[in-house]
């Protein structure tokens, strides 16, 4: 079996991100990059796969020379090589620009199942994994909870609102998965040392087979018109309880059923 | 020769993905395991997987083929969340692990190593009796050669990681042929009869860490399990010492960093007098100098480490390191408390905890006074 795990770099999730006041995106060089947190719960899976059933897992990464960090930490959890795609054209790219490059790269390649978190942290759209299945015209079961293989047939709970549905396809087929699914390892001394000598394949646009024309910021199909600076933290309502713990009770009570929490 | 401080990118990744696992699965539990005395063996395990046990040994023996420096920066990350973990972890490896990678045969590396690097299993370290201490050469426990074995008596104390319930060894120095000069290690497993693993101690510090005092009442162990040349014991474990000092060295470093840790997010928010106490110079000089101190204390192990690794006399760097980083870390574990007040005597705020496990440092692997005899005589001081 061979999978192929597509995964971001995204700005640290805890540090302050600042954004490019010129084209809006986002300024990845004034914050640490780390890989994408939901990509881990993918790499995990499809580890657990490899070591069940026996697997090639790659790593598949867009994104600019540095991203090449990212790509090795993902190796480090003991994945077998790396395909990354350079190309300064790709510079702003929105989720459908990216969802026809990881595409184009992945025409290029044999594979039977592609696992990858459900969304990024820094866009969220959560919306490049269903556009990778439409553009390879193959099934996505997104938000699995809970993945099972049985020969060619892939089983997996679908996360929703309310509980979750059980989803079937047959391989190959575009997996997404949720926190729920697993909980990733901490890759050990040895796989962060065979992670450097891993194989890396590094390719542009034209070894895809995208076009210029369609990818970048200029060519993406959202387009971000303003920006405007998070508002400082409100201060929260403070409510005195009479010493008895109802007034306290009802006032959280009335807050949770104003969230529609409860 | 160039000089430089940089760590492999390996390394810095080595350090992060530690710092996370000390972030998400040992800073959480490390009160409750304090209070409590708990040694945590699924986390030791843990560590095993992530091959922290294993680092300075070659893949052969289910190493991770990494160097003691590594080790080194394993052990203040974890330090720096949880002082015992770190001990153990330093234990685990410089003490227990290390004397059957250095003076082992080859079969008994094979036979011994896998499990102890992959941290399935715990060993011990049996050199300080209860007469000895710095006095390390007065030894009474004694091995008598009988037929194709030896019988071991006498007792040690204050050893770490051999009451685990996977400890499955502890190494020991015994006087061989009735000759004080004639000491030899030997390898006592755990389940020997006569051997004798005792309660533990009621420590002030490093709760989580297991600490026994050990007997050994006519235990008979087979010659295979004699470990190194006969009559090279004292000289050998003597060796283990002098690595494990720069081990010492990264876990004071670790709890002088876990202070300024906690220091910095306490006095960034806490106010009085309508600002944060880290605005007052009181509070902020005080970080400053544990600033001060954690840098001096790392370069000084890194240089030992280094020092090491180039084959070159590390014995005065090492007890430098050893010396400078554990009295620096009481007392920046004491200031720490200082600028918490009230809180830093309460179990509410981990500088509490720093302050109990730092004095050990000072202790433990050679005393403050033992290092600066090594030091002085070193310098080539008359005797």
């Amino acid at each position: 079996m061979r999978i192929i795990c597509p995964v971001k770099r995204v700005p640290d999730t805890a540090a302050s991100k600042k954004v490019d006041p010129d084209d809006f995106t986002l300024d990845r060089d004034s914050v640490e990059a780390i890989l994408n947190a939901n990509d881990e719960w993918s790499i995990e899976e499809a580890m657990r796969i490899k070591e069940r059933d026996g697997a090639e897992v790659i790593v598949l990464c867009m994104g600019p020379e540095q991203a090449q960090t990212t790509v090795r930490k993902a190796l480090s959890y003991g994945l077998d090589g790396a395909i990354q795609v350079t190309d300064p054209a790709i510079h702003g790219s929105d989720a459908v620009a990216t969802a026809r490059v990881l595409a184009g790269a992945l025409r290029e390649e044999s594979f039977d199942l592609i696992i990858m978190g459900n969304q990024s942290s820094d866009a969220r759209t959560t919306l490049v994994p269903a556009m990778l299945a439409e553009f390879l015209d193959l099934p996505a079961l997104t938000y699995a909870r809970k993945l099972e293989i049985d020969g060619r047939k892939l089983t997996a709970h679908r996360e929703t609102a309310s509980g979750h549905v059980v989803v079937e396809a047959e391989m190959p087929a575009i997996v997404s998965v949720v926190e729920a699914i697993n909980e990733p390892r901490y890759p050990s001394f040895k796989g962060i040392m065979a992670a450097k000598s891993k194989p890396l394949s590094t390719r542009d646009l034209g070894a895809v087979g995208v076009d210029a024309s369609e990818v970048g910021l200029a060519n993406s199909w959202t387009q971000i018109i303003e920006a405007t600076p998070r508002p400082p933290k409100q201060a929260g309502e403070k409510v005195d309880d009479d010493g008895s713990g109802t007034v306290g009770a009802k006032a959280i009570a009335d807050f949770l059923a104003a969230q529609k929490f409860i | 020769m160039a000089l430089s401080f940089e760590l492999t990118p390996e390394q810095q990744e080595l350090r992060r993905v530690v710092r996370q696992f000390a972030v998400d699965k040992v800073a959480p539990r490390a009160e409750e395991m304090n209070a409590k005395g708990a040694f945590p063996v699924d986390l030791v395990q843990e560590m095993g997987a992530m091959g922290l046990f294993g680092l300075p040994f070659p893949e052969e023996y289910g190493g991770s083929g990494g160097t003691f420096l590594d080790l080194c920066l394993a052990i203040e990350e974890i330090g720096r969340v949880d002082q015992s973990l770190g001990i153990t972890l330093e234990a685990g490896v410089g003490l227990g692990a290390m004397p059957i990678f250095k003076f082992g045969s080859e079969e008994q590396k094979r036979r011994y190593l896998p499990a102890l690097a992959e941290g399935r299993q715990l060993a011990g370290f049996g050199l300080t009796e209860p007469g000895g201490g710095s006095d390390a050469a007065a030894l009474r426990t004694t091995a008598r050669r009988d037929g194709d074995g030896w019988v071991i008596n006498g007792s040690k104390q204050f050893i770490t990681n051999v009451g685990t319930d996977i400890s499955a060894f502890v190494t020991i120095t015994a006087v061989t042929n009735d000759d004080p000069r004639q000491v030899t290690n030997f390898i006592v497993p755990t389940d020997t009869p006569g051997y004798t693993v005792g309660n533990g101690y009621r420590k002030v510090g490093w709760h989580a860490s297991d600490t026994r005092d050990l007997y050994f009442d006519d235990v008979r162990v087979p010659a295979e399990n004699q470990l190194g040349a006969e009559g090279r014991g004292f000289a050998n474990f003597l060796s283990i010492l002098d690595e494990g000092r720069i081990a010492i060295s990264a876990l004071a470093v670790g709890s002088i960093q876990g202070c300024i840790d906690e220091c910095l997010r306490y006095a960034g928010e806490r106010e009085a007098f309508g600002k944060p106490i880290g605005a007052y110079q009181a509070v902020a000089f005080k970080i400053a100098d544990m600033e001060v101190q954690a840098e001096l204390a790392r370069h000084a192990y890194y240089h030992a480490a280094w020092l090491m690794s180039q084959g070159q006399p590390f014995k005065r760097a090492a007890s430098v390191a050893k010396l400078y980083s554990s009295e620096a870390a009481v007392s920046a574990a004491r200031e720490a408390c200082q600028i918490f007040g009230g809180y830093g005597f309460t179990t509410e705020y981990p500088v509490g905890r720093f302050y109990q496990d730092a004095k050990i440092l000072e202790v433990g692997e050679g005393t403050s006074e033992v290092q600066r005899m090594l030091i002085a005589r070193d310098l080539g001081l008359p005797r």
